[in-house]
């Protein structure tokens, strides 16, 4: 049930971003999402994409640092107190989210969150208790 | 093994007198016959007849290179050039060459301590020893060879440079013992696995390595890399060549500086004090069996500490760490005196894999900053910034513990820190003082 997602480090000037997707367009590498978290120094890029192994290899041809950690797709109920519902799971369950972010396309008429968890095997099983829908690792790269 | 029991193992007490008694001739013969000295002493007040302890050492002036350089070619000689029988010459990268000559009784002390190196390193008369130091005007590739012989080993003059052929007596003689920088035993092992050699098949048990300054990680790699024991010589020309200190292969914790020949001193680079014991400075020798070429009181320019403590082979010499710098790199940041190696420690500490960092030294409102840059490789980069985040602050808060200074760390990208002729340049100091 686990996705993949690929980090990147970023130092916080012009056209680092712009560089990266150009080097992954080159490779023919298709974003699905992408969040940057930064400070006044670096960032971290974080990036779900349609080939990891293309990507990755483009990357670290470049020069960049790339990271691959695991994270969980999850489909997020399209109204107000959506996205609320899931993490008040998660927070009764005592699993802390480190970070997340939403997927440019939607599953059906469902938004998809990225959520970053320590323990995902946990996570996966108390949300599809509550009849949350997780999305199955291979169909998130061609959602 | 121990090739000189007598000596290398010898108590303090008798040792202590014997260096004594050594200095003192030393000391009456270049005041004798070096121009040079005398005029130092005489400046200072001093007489050979003042020199009546090893503490008294301290009151002579110390010899640097630009004393070496200024007395060009051989003005520093205390034997007349009949009596010389060898000369080298440093490389003059930055500025003359330094000439130091040897009477015939000084290159058979050098073959004695260069056997001993060779010994406590590993080897022994059954051994054959691959000598992949350059023969010349440097000490390095002579040095070994004549110690490799009063050893009574076989030795394989192969010198720098010719690399695949090197590969090919390698698999073909068998030797035992590489002696190399470190930097061309690693070049060694790529050019191995390029021709499909492997060190496995190769019947190398030890390699002792020096002539640079190289890491306890370059040690795990060359071990790993060319299947043998690595040990550390140390040796500059001004005192002798190679064979002036040694790491012993039991314990490979510092190397045995040759005391019945050497007086090692640790000093404050810029006050010139001496440091006791275990504080980091600069290394300072006073030769003291030298015919030709004495120096008393040379500054190295090498960084390192030394260590009084016994150690388990059983010599009783002191013991100097692995240089970790040279004074020239040496900066004064708002009064302490930093060493680019210090910080390197402390960035090793942090990562598993060698760091590649640059220090940036400015002055805002007359107030001296350091920035640390650092390169974020795989093993230092996470995906969440907070983790990035305490790793800044954890090098800024180790630095400022161990060295005294504040420092502000900022994290950039791989390949980013410029490089010269392959090596990172290590600091930028933008003050205009
Ligand atoms: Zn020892």
């Amino acid at each position: 049930m686990r996705a993949e997602q690929i980090s990147v480090f970023l130092e916080n000037k012009a056209g680092r971003l712009a560089e990266v997707t150009a080097i992954l367009g080159e490779a023919g590498v298709n974003i699905r999402a992408l969040a940057v978290a930064d400070t006044s120094d670096f960032g971290v890029l974080r990036l779900i994409v349609d080939d990891n192994a293309k990507a990755v290899a483009s990357l670290k041809n470049h020069g960049f640092t790339v990271s691959k950690t695991d994270v969980v797709a999850v489909e997020v109920e399209d109204r107000p107190g959506g996205l609320h519902r899931i993490l008040g799971i998660l927070h009764k369950a005592e699993i802390n989210v480190e970070y997340m972010y939403a997927f440019v396309q939607h599953s059906g008429k469902n938004a998809v969150m990225i959520f970053r968890i320590d323990n995902i095997a946990d996570a996966v099983k108390i949300l599809q208790e509550n009849s949350v829908t997780v999305i199955d690792g291979d169909k998130v790269y061609t959602l | 093994m121990i090739l000189d029991i007598g000596f290398e193992t010898m108590p303090r007490e008798d040792l202590e007198a014997i260096i004594l008694r050594r200095l003192k001739t030393t000391i009456d013969r270049v005041y004798s016959n070096i121009p040079f000295y005398r005029k130092k002493f005489e400046e200072n007040n001093l007489s050979p007849n003042d020199i009546q302890s090893l503490e008294d050492l301290k009151r002579i002036p110390f010899t640097t290179k630009k004393d070496l350089r200024d007395n060009y070619p051989f003005g520093m000689f205390a034997v007349p050039m009949e009596t010389v029988v060898r000369i080298h010459a440093s490389s003059g990268t930055t500025g003359k060459p330094t000439v130091v000559g040897y009477t015939a009784r000084d290159v058979n002390t050098w073959a004695e301590l260069m056997a001993r190196s060779l010994a406590a390193g590993g080897a022994t008369r059954e051994d054959i020893i691959h000598n992949a130091y350059g023969y010349g005007l440097f000490t390095g590739g002579l040095g070994i060879h004549y110690g490799a012989e009063k050893l009574g080993a076989s030795v394989i003059p192969v010198s720098g440079g010719n690399t695949k052929r090197q590969i090919v007596i390698m698999k073909d003689f068998g030797p035992t013992i590489l002696t190399a920088t470190p930097s061309y035993a690693l070049h060694l092992a790529e050019v191995a696995e390029e021709m499909g050699v492997s060190f496995k098949d190769l019947k190398f048990k030890y390699g002792i390595f020096g002539a640079e300054p190289w890491s306890e990680k370059m040690r795990e790699e060359i071990e790993r890399k060319l299947n043998l024991i690595a040990v550390d010589i140390y040796g500059l020309s001004e005192v002798i060549g190679p064979g002036v200190a040694i790491e012993c292969h039991e314990a490979k914790r510092g190397l045995h500086i040759f005391e019945d020949h050497f007086i090692p001193e640790i000093i404050d680079p810029v006050s010139g004090e001496v440091l006791p014991y275990g504080e980091t400075g600069e290394l300072v020798f006073t030769t003291i069996t030298k015919e030709a070429f004495p120096v008393i009181r040379y500054r190295t320019r090498d960084i390192t500490s030394l260590n009084p403590e016994p150690c388990i082979c059983g010599r009783t010499h002191i013991r100097m760490n692995r240089v970790s710098g040279r004074t020239d790199d040496m900066l004064i940041i708002r009064g302490v005196n930093v060493f680019p190696s210090q910080i390197e420690s402390v960035l090793m500490e942090m990562d598993a894999a060698e760091p590649h960092y640059q220090l940036v030294v400015d002055r805002e409102d007359n107030l001296d900053t350091m920035t640390v840059l650092l390169e974020v490789g795989e093993s230092l980069f996470s995906d969440e910034v907070k983790h990035l985040q305490n790793r800044e602050k954890k090098i800024a808060t180790n630095i400022k513990d161990y060295l005294g200074v504040s420092a502000r760390v900022k994290l950039v990208e791989p390949k980013t820190i410029a490089r010269s002729e392959g090596k990172a340049v290590r600091v930028i100091d933008n003050r205009k003082i």
